[in-house]
């Protein structure tokens, strides 16, 4: 498991425009790179990221994805904004080659 | 003659691969925007790409964009992407938005491989498509190629 970090509020008011900022462990190697050896490393990289939000209620949307390409910096950073609807589950994914797949949970209480 | 013909051919060929690729990279640049638009008219505005100017490390540059829009369903972003003109691929990064967002704002960090042009190309709901190009100069490149 790689390390991911992810900041945002754990509570809101409905409405509410919420800030989110990812952070996750991972090279991204760019597959342009020699190595040690002078051969060209394979490449590695995310490819996707993903944040669907569950409501708790059986409303599981996807509010916001990305597609990553090898001019993302390692440790890829993505930080953007949701609304908060009700109090309930993000649920962050990171997908890419080698079968790299990572999620992660972060539970929100939203207020009227 | 002959060396007159060769010394031509030569100068030919040289000049062919000094100036390929300048037009080729601009041209790539050109196509990938195309790709991701389908051909549709781009015009400049209501996307911005804040970027230093001046980048000390290529391998980690900050980047943060920005749309206006009221992000309703009835009109909101759908997506935003970042272009690069000399970076081995031309393609960035796209992030799909939607009324869920809120805000149009995002921020992540890419990797420039030498001073050149992004472009920042926003869609919106309406099928209309903007963009907004910088030039940054950087001083230290990323290892992105030999």
């Amino acid at each position: 498991m790689a390390r991911a970090l992810i900041t945002m509020p754990r509570t809101a008011k409905r409405g509410d425009v919420i800030e989110i900022r990812t952070l996750i462990a991972h090279p991204m190697e760019t597959g342009y790179r020699p190595g040690e050896d002078g051969r060209i490393r394979p490449r590695d990289i995310i490819r996707r990221f993903s944040c669907h939000y569950d409501d708790g209620g059986g409303i599981d949307e996807l509010v916001f994805s990305a597609e990553l390409f090898p001019a993302i910096a390692a440790n890829p950073l993505i930080s953007f904004s949701t609304v908060a609807t009700a109090s309930g589950t993000l649920r962050f994914m990171w997908e890419g080659d080698n079968g790299f797949a990572q999620t992660e949970r972060v539970s929100i209480s939203v207020t009227a | 003659m002959n060396r007159r013909l060769l010394l031509t051919a030569a100068l030919g060929v040289g000049t062919g691969l000094v100036a390929r690729p300048a037009f080729a990279t601009a041209d790539e640049l050109q196509a990938a925007i195309a790709t991701f638009a389908g051909g549709a008219t781009m015009r400049a505005g209501r996307v911005n790409l804040a970027v230093a100017p001046l980048v000390e490390n290529g391998n980690s540059v900050p980047v943060t964009l920005t749309v206006q829009s009221p992000m309703t369903a009835a009109d909101h972003v759908k997506a935003i992407a970042v272009f690069n003109e000399r970076n081995p691929q031309r393609e960035v990064v796209v992030f799909r938005l939607g009324p869920r967002a809120g805000r149009a704002v995002v921020a992540t960090r890419i990797r420039l491989a030498t001073s050149q042009q992004l472009v920042a190309v926003a869609q919106m709901s309406d099928g209309t498509f903007w963009s907004h190009t910088v030039d940054v100069i950087v001083t230290l490149a990323a290892c992105v190629e030999a």
